[in-house]
C-alpha cells in the first residue's frame, strides 16, 4: 500500500516537474498565457469589488459573453465523445492513440466552463449553496442544478479515465478493463447529456420565444460536434508540429469526416430555424429580426451574425470539396468553423434571447474591456491547463517518461517528501 | 503538408537543470521567473483591498430562511439592524413578518383610469429602499398606442409635459406573483419561493446572483443589483421586513413583493396608496366580500401573456 502511494506521488511529482521544463518556445507560450491569466485575474478582482456593473450586462440583457463562452465550451467538452465512440465502439485504429488528447481537451474545457459560470455569479462567496447536501439544491426542478451535476460528473469521469490510462502507461502496466471501460461507456451518454442539459437551460424558458424552441438542443449537439472535433484537429496539428508524437494524416482525415457531416447537419438545422422564424413572421420573430437585420434601428448583432454565417458557409464548402483533404485547407476550414460556431452560439444565441425584453424594450449589449479581459484570462487559463496536460501525457505515451527511467536521487527525494507528508 | 520535424539528438529537454544543489543559470532563471510570477499574482489581486463590507462571517455561514429557528432568526434580524445602523446611522425596525392565515393576495389594475403619472413607481422606490444609484425600479409603466396589446409598440421612456396623452393608454407592469412562477422553478438554490399568501419572495442572503430567474420571468419583473446599492440616509424607510424591503447587497436579485412589510400588517401597498386615480386595487381573494373579489367576479379582467401559463395574481381590466 505504502509503496503504491509512494509510486503514485513520484508519478505526480515527475508530471508536475516536466510541466516546468521545455524549450524557449514552450517558455514563451507559457509566459504569454500566464500573463493573460494574471490580467484576467486582475480584472476579476476589480469586478468582485465593484460588482457586475463592471460588465456590459443590464437588467435587460442579464447574460453576456460569460454565459456565451460557457455554452460554447460545454459543446467543446462534449465533443470528445466524437473520438471516444469511433475508438471504443467501432474499434477505429487511427484514433486509438489520440483519443486521450480529446478527453484531456474535455477536461480543460470543463475547467473553463466552471470558471465562466463562477465569474458570472453575483455572489461567488455563496457558491456553497450549490453543493448538494450542504447547500439547498433545487434538484430536479432547476436545469441549472442538473448542469452542476452533469458538468462536475463529466469532469470526474474524464479525469479518472485519462489519469488511470496515463498512470498505467507510465508503469508499463496493461490497464484493467473493469477500471475504465465502464466509465468510458458512461461517459459517452454523459457527454451528450452535458450539452443537452445546457440547451435545456434555454429551451425551458417559456417567456423567451427565441430560446423556447425544440430545435435548440439538436442544434447545440450538431454545432458542438462540428466545433469540438475541429478544435481537436487543430490541437493535433500543433502536437505534431512541436513534438515528435506520431499523428498520421489518416487520423486527421477521419476527424475531417466527422466535422464534415456535423457541419452539414448544423447548417441544415440553422436553416430550419431561420425558415420557421421568418416564414411564419409572427410577433416571436422579433429576436431573429434583431439578430439578422436589426430591429427599430438597433443593429448591434448584425455584423457578428453575418460573419458567423459567412464562416459557416465557407467552412462547409471547404469541407465538402476534396481540397480540405490537404491538411492546410483543413486547418482553414476548422478555424472558420470554430469562429462561426462560437459567434452563432454565443453572441448569436444568448444575446438575442434578451432583445427585445419580454416587455418590448430594446437595450443593446456590448462587453466592456474588463469583461473581455476576464474572458481572455479564462481562455488563457484553459489553454495553459491543456498545454500542461499535453506536456505530461505526450512523453508518457511515448514511453520517455516512465517508471523504468525514474532517476534514483529523485526517488530518494520523494521518499523523504513522503515521510514528511505522513508526519504532518 | 507539414511533416513532423525530426528532434535534434541529445538528452530530452526535461533532463536539463536537474543536477542536485548546483545553482545553474537555468535554475536561477527559473527561480527568478517563479518569484516574478508570485509578485505579479499579488499585484493582480491588489484591487481586493477595496473589498469592504462585502459580507461577514455570520452572513456567510447563515442558513436558508426556511431552516432558521426562531432564536436564529432573532439573531439574524439583530445583525441586519446592526449593519443598517452602521451604514445609515439609523436604527431600523426589522421584522420577519409571516403570511396571515386565510389570506391570498391579488392585485387588479384599472387601465381605464391609469394616467401614466408614474407616482406608483417612485412611491415604490421610497417604500422598498431600492437603490437610487444604480437606479432600480420595480414598476415599469408602458405607454401604449390605442388599438394594440403588442408591448413592442409601447414606449418605456415617454416624457411629455403632461399625462395622459390622447390616443394612448398606460400599462404599469410589476411582479405578477404568479401561481405557477417560472422564476421559482429555475432557481438552482431555492433562494426564491412562493409563500402561502401568494407572494413570491427572495432570501437576499441566500441568492447566489446567477440571474436565471431574471431570464425566466416573462414579465421582466426582476431586478439585479449589478453595483453596490446606494440610498441617501434621510430617504431610508426604517420599517423593514426580512423578505421585504430591508436594504439589499451588491450581487443579489430583488423584485416587487406586494409591499409585504405593509400588506402582512394589514395595510395597502405603497403604489396603491399613492395612485391619484384609484386605478389600483388590492386585497384578499379568499374573502368573497373583498373589493378584489368583486372586481374579479364582475369586471372584464384579463392577465398579461396568458399563453405562457404562469397564472398571474395581477389582473388588468377596462372599466368602460
Amino acid at each position: 500500500m505504502r509503496a503504491m502511494v509512494r509510486g503514485y506521488l513520484i508519478f505526480l511529482s515527475r508530471c508536475l516537474g516536466i510541466a516546468f521544463v521545455g524549450d524557449w518556445r514552450y517558455y514563451l507560450w507559457m509566459g504569454v498565457l500566464t500573463t493573460l491569466c494574471l490580467l484576467g485575474l486582475n480584472a476579476y478582482a476589480k469586478q468582485l469589488v465593484h460588482g457586475l456593473v463592471a460588465t456590459g450586462m443590464s437588467d435587460q440583457v442579464s447574460w453576456g459573453v460569460y454565459i456565451a463562452n460557457f455554452t460554447f465550451l460545454v459543446g467543446v467538452a462534449a465533443a470528445a465523445v466524437m473520438l471516444v465512440i469511433p475508438v471504443y465502439v467501432y474499434r477505429n485504429e487511427e484514433l486509438k492513440d489520440l483519443v486521450i488528447f480529446g478527453e484531456l481537451l474535455a477536461v480543460a474545457a470543463i475547467l473553463m466552463c466552471l470558471a465562466f459560470v463562477t465569474v458570472d455569479l453575483g455572489r461567488p462567496d455563496r457558491f456553497w449553496h450549490l453543493i448538494p447536501g450542504i447547500g439547498k439544491f433545487n434538484f430536479p426542478g432547476s436545469m441549472l442544478s442538473w448542469d452542476v451535476i452533469v458538468l462536475n460528473g463529466y469532469l470526474l469521469l474524464n479525469v479518472h479515465i485519462c489519469g488511470y490510462l496515463l498512470y498505467t502507461r507510465y508503469q508499463h502496466r496493461k490497464p484493467s478493463k473493469w477500471f475504465y471501460i465502464p466509465f468510458v461507456f458512461i461517459g459517452m451518454g454523459w457527454a451528450i447529456s452535458i450539452h443537452t442539459v445546457t440547451a435545456f437551460l434555454y429551451v425551458g424558458l417559456g417567456g423567451r420565444p427565441f430560446w423556447n424552441s425544440s430545435i435548440v438542443g439538436p442544434r447545440f449537439i450538431a454545432s458542438a460536434f462540428t466545433a469540438g472535433p475541429a478544435l481537436i484537429i487543430l490541437a493535433l496539428r500543433v502536437i505534431r508540429r512541436v513534438s515528435d508524437y506520431h499523428i498520421p494524416d489518416r487520423a486527421l482525415l477521419t476527424l475531417r469526416s466527422i466535422v464534415q457531416v456535423s457541419m452539414v447537419i448544423n447548417v441544415f438545422l440553422l436553416f430550419n430555424e431561420v425558415f420557421k422564424e421568418f416564414y411564419t413572421d409572427n410577433l416571436h420573430v422579433a429576436s431573429s429580426k434583431y439578430l439578422y437585420f436589426g430591429l427599430h434601428g438597433y443593429h448591434g448583432l448584425n455584423l457578428w451574425i453575418w460573419v458567423a454565417v459567412a464562416c459557416n458557409l465557407v467552412s462547409l464548402s471547404l469541407l465538402l470539396v476534396p481540397l480540405s483533404r490537404s491538411v492546410r485547407w483543413l486547418d482553414v476550414a476548422c478555424v472558420l468553423a470554430i469562429l462561426g460556431i462560437w459567434i452563432e452560439k454565443g453572441m448569436g444565441l444568448v444575446i438575442p434571447g434578451f432583445v427585445p425584453t419580454p416587455l418590448g424594450e430594446i437595450v443593446e449589449y456590448t462587453p466592456t474591456v474588463n469583461e473581455t479581459l476576464i474572458c481572455f484570462g479564462i481562455w488563457a487559463f484553459g489553454l495553459l491547463c491543456y498545454t500542461v496536460f499535453l506536456r505530461m501525457s505526450v512523453p508518457i505515451l511515448q514511453g520517455r517518461l516512465s517508471r523504468a527511467n525514474e532517476p534514483v536521487h529523485e526517488d530518494a527525494d520523494s521518499d523523504a517528501r513522503l515521510r514528511e507528508l505522513l508526519r504532518s | 503538408m507539414a511533416e513532423p520535424k525530426p528532434q535534434p539528438p541529445g538528452p530530452p529537454p526535461w533532463a536539463h537543470g536537474q543536477h542536485d544543489g548546483e545553482l545553474t543559470r537555468r535554475s536561477f532563471l527559473r527561480a527568478t521567473a517563479a518569484l516574478a510570477a508570485g509578485f505579479a499574482a499579488v499585484a493582480a489581486l491588489s484591487p481586493l483591498r477595496e473589498l469592504q463590507k462585502y459580507s461577514s462571517v455570520e452572513e456567510f455561514l447563515q442558513k436558508h430562511y426556511k431552516e432558521l429557528t426562531p432564536a436564529e432568526m432573532t439573531r439574524v434580524l439583530e445583525r441586519i439592524a446592526r449593519e443598517v445602523e452602521r451604514e445609515y446611522q439609523v436604527r431600523p425596525h426589522v421584522r420577519d413578518l409571516k403570511p396571515m392565515n386565510g389570506v391570498e393576495f391579488a392585485y387588479a389594475l384599472n387601465l381605464t383610469r391609469c394616467i401614466g403619472c408614474r407616482k406608483c413607481v417612485h412611491a415604490c422606490v421610497a417604500e422598498n429602499n431600492q437603490s437610487r444609484s444604480p437606479e432600480i425600479q420595480y414598476i415599469r409603466v408602458i405607454k401604449m398606442p390605442n388599438g394594440t396589446f403588442d408591448v413592442e409598440r409601447g414606449d418605456h421612456h415617454y416624457a411629455p409635459e403632461s399625462v395622459p396623452e390622447k390616443g394612448f393608454y398606460y400599462m404599469p407592469v410589476q411582479c405578477h406573483q404568479c401561481k405557477s412562477p417560472p422564476c421559482v422553478k429555475v432557481c438552482p438554490v431555492k433562494a426564491t419561493w412562493q409563500e402561502p399568501d401568494g407572494i413570491t419572495v427572495i432570501d437576499y442572503d441566500w441568492c447566489i446572483g446567477c440571474r436565471y430567474c431574471e431570464a425566466a420571468c416573462p414579465y421582466w419583473a426582476r431586478r439585479f443589483n449589478f453595483g453596490k446599492p446606494s440610498i441617501p440616509k434621510e430617504k431610508l424607510n426604517e420599517d423593514m421586513s426580512y423578505l421585504g424591503n430591508r436594504p439589499r447587497r451588491q450581487g443579489v436579485m430583488e423584485k416587487c413583493h406586494f409591499c409585504l412589510q405593509r400588506t402582512r400588517a394589514g395595510r395597502y401597498p405603497a403604489c396603491l396608496e399613492v395612485c391619484p386615480t384609484g386605478a389600483r386595487k388590492f386585497g384578499n381573494v379568499l374573502d368573497p366580500e373583498s373589493e378584489i373579489s368583486y372586481i374579479l367576479k364582475h369586471k372584464r379582467v384579463f392577465v398579461l401573456k396568458e399563453e405562457v401559463g404562469t397564472l398571474p395574481r395581477f389582473f388588468y381590466y377596462f372599466d368602460v
